[in-house]
């Protein structure tokens, strides 16, 4: 029999009987549909994650804080010992957490060490409000921006890092609320931002407002300054402390080589080690982020397998009541001389067959259904997440579980067929 | 006189093991020529069905040799085995075993698929054998939907589709009414003296059997007759 023929078959006989075929499709329907939405879900994210790289760091920047032995509020032994040079931490992390300070001799210790080619203390500053034109005031944080980093523009441009003009970019979330009529027409004005220095005295500082910026995951709400509307704050908030203490800074962001390789990422890492710092990459913050989600997709995806596998009995179920009715038939066919090999195969390409067209449907639903998903929450439940495509398809993992659900139907449709390929014909076409 | 095309020599075949041993043939030696109308009679258990399908190749005897056209069929194994029966062999059953869903022409033309021959070509001679025998305007209906004598014309279509050297019909008529029966067996003697096709018909019948050249008539696993038919 040619190959052509043999599927030919195979596809003819997976319609014969169409309630057993359709219901063994569902099965195998349900589970392609949940393994293609997770698994969407996973390129969603990730994709979306990949996409916000640029505006959460550079790629040739890791951010420096000081190694302490207990960072955490909460000791595993008790209560941690008091550090005089230990700051809130302006990193995420537990709450109560708090670092070691940096100091300029921490700063210059770093600019020392081998493959580091510049070093920028991250200044923070947390103001108390901004407003515009004597408008009401809206409280605020203050991000900051690594060299290299970018942020995704509504209108406007990027702070200019060398300008000596006090610049800031804000949130497209702050325009209207500060009385603006829209984004094009914030750029361009001035507006007041507050900081309280030690002294509990209040000092007010003008920015000009050069963009505005799209929210995005790594912050929703920040206000970000130019380097010279960095050190005006930076400054104000610092005023009656101690020139020798104002200094101390939460982290500091170091530039190495750009495009350097994994080992030399490594290597940085390690000689930082070595002088008691810890440096952390965006690709590290990143990884962690990317790990917890594919791992969560991981489950789920297992879910889908097992939801699949399920399935499969039902395929075996299937063919061995095909295999049954058609005893007659498979008798006749090898006393036509059909081998064995071709009706084996002819039994196992009906299985691949049903296997095919529910992880085809199945894909195909999830798709549409993901998508008109995705959408919709867009628009409602992640509208703070602009660019957030939550379920998003990506042809080559859809063909893989298409061709995985093949590969599982295939394996279900190995015992019936065997058995079909056994079969004698003398016995199955005795009669009397 | 004619080499024989099927040479058996003492075939034995038996089912089961010790106690429930049974030997279904006890000792089977005959010939048949070339061109021959042979039918095999016997009593119902008599070991007529086993003897056409060992003499079909789908059963091996336990013992004793089969020769095909000289060859010791003992060396005919897996693709060889399956392309001989294949294309020296028609059948013919009883239950016709016809695919009930499938159109008159597929069920047809089944031989010439499994020996691999195209789509184009299978369809012209599945159509060229279905009007031999009158059922060229069933040729899409579905098996199921034809009559008994209908169903057994396919099957005849069927059986000489590959243009077999033996047809091989085991009770062909025993499902028809006498008159649809006859038709079918002028059909099959028709193709015997036209085309030369050798047929081996088992069968109860006493009057298709004398209209056989020959009758071979077993009992309890032996030949007890093999006899030329007086015309
Ligand atoms: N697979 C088998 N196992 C045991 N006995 C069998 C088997 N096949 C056939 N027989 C026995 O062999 C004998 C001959 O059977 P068969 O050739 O079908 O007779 P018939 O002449 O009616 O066609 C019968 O008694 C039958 O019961
Ligand atoms: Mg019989």
């Amino acid at each position: 029999m040619r190959t052509t023929d043999l599927i030919a078959s195979a596809v003819s006989s997976t319609f014969r009987s169409k309630t057993r075929t359709i219901l063994t499709i569902l099965a195998i329907f349900v589970g392609a549909f949940t393994l293609t939405i997770t698994n969407g879900l996973g390129t969603g994210i990730n994709r979306y994650i990949d996409d916000t790289v640029t505006s959460i760091g550079a790629e040739d920047v890791m951010t420096v804080t000081k190694t302490a032995d207990a960072t955490n509020g909460i000791a595993d032994t008790g209560p941690a010992e008091y550090n005089p040079d230990s700051i809130a931490s302006g990193q995420p992390g537990p709450p109560g957490a708090s670092v070691i300070a940096l100091t300029p001799d921490d700063i210059d210790t770093l600019g020392g060490i081998d493959g580091v080619l510049a070093v920028d203390p991250t200044k923070s500053v947390s103001a108390d409000y901004i407003e515009y034109a004597d408008g009401t005031r809206y409280v605020l944080s203050i991000g900051s921006l690594i060299p290299g980093q970018t942020v995704q523009l509504a209108a406007g441009a990027e702070p200019d890092g060398d300008s000596p003009e006090l610049q800031v970019v804000l949130p497209v979330s702050y325009i209207e609320p500060l009385g603006f009529d829209g984004d094009d027409e914030a750029v361009g004005k001035t507006v007041t931002i507050a900081v309280t220095d030690a002294e509990r005295t209040q000092h007010l500082v003008e920015a000009t407002i050069v963009g505005v910026a799209e929210p995005t995951l790594a912050g929703a709400s920040s206000v970000i300054p130019n380097a010279a509307l960095t050190d005006a704050l930076f400054s104000a908030q610092n005023t009656g402390v101690p020139t020798d203490e104002q200094q101390r800074y939460a982290s500091a962001s170091v530039t190495f080589a750009d495009g350097a390789t994994d080992e030399a990422v490594t290597g940085l890492k390690d000689r930082l080690a070595d002088a008691g710092y810890t440096g952390t990459t965006v690709a590290d913050q990143l990884g962690s982020f990317k790990t917890v989600i594919d791992a969560i997709v991981l489950v789920l995806n297992a879910f889908a397998v097992i939801a699949l596998l399920a399935a499969s009995f039902g395929i075996v179920n299937t063919l061995f009541m095909s295999v049954q009715e058609r005893t007659r038939e498979i008798g006749l066919m090898k006393a036509m001389g059909m081998g064995s090999g071709r009706v084996f195969s002819l039994f196992s390409l009906e299985a691949v067959f049903i296997g095919f067209l529910g992880s085809a449907i199945g894909a195909g639903i999830a798709i549409l259904a993901g998508t008109a998903l995705s959408a919709a929450l867009s628009g409602a439940l992640l509208a703070n997440l602009p660019g957030l495509t939550l379920i998003a398809f990506d042809p080559l993992s859809i063909v893989w579980i298409i061709v995985l659900v093949m590969g599982i139907a295939f394996v279900a449709g190995t015992l019936p067929a065997a058995r079909a390929a056994r079969a004698d014909p003398v016995e199955s076409l005795r009669y009397e | 006189m004619k080499a024989p095309i099927i040479s058996v020599t003492d075939v034995r075949k038996s089912y089961g093991r010790g106690a429930n041993r049974f030997d279904a043939l006890r000792g089977v030696t005959l010939e048949i020529f070339e061109g021959e109308s042979v039918a095999i009679v016997g009593k119902s258990g008599s070991g007529k069905s086993t003897l056409m399908h060992v003499l079909a190749l789908l059963d091996q005897p336990t013992s004793g040799s089969i020769e095909l056209e000289g060859v010791d069929t003992t060396t005919l194994r897996g693709r060889a085995l399956n392309r001989t029966r294949n294309k020296t062999f028609g059948f013919v059953f009883q239950q016709f075993f016809l695919t009930a869903g499938s159109s008159v022409l597929d069920n047809v033309v089944l031989p010439m698929k499994i020996a691999g021959v195209g789509r184009a070509e299978r369809k012209r001679r599945g159509m060229a054998a279905l009007s031999q025998l009158e059922l060229a305007d069933k040729a899409r209906n579905k098996a199921v939907d034809l009559s008994g004598g209908q169903k057994q014309r396919s099957v005849i279509a069927r059986a000489l589709v590959n243009d077999p050297r033996i047809i091989f019909a085991d009770e062909p008529t025993g499902n028809l009414d006498t008159s649809t029966g006859g038709v079918v067996e002028d059909i099959l003697f028709e193709l015997n003296r036209e085309k030369g096709i050798t047929l081996i018909i088992v069968t109860h019948d006493e009057d298709l059997a004398a209209r056989c050249d020959r009758r071979i008539q077993i009992r309890d696993g032996l030949i007890i007759d093999d006899e030329a038919v007086a015309a």
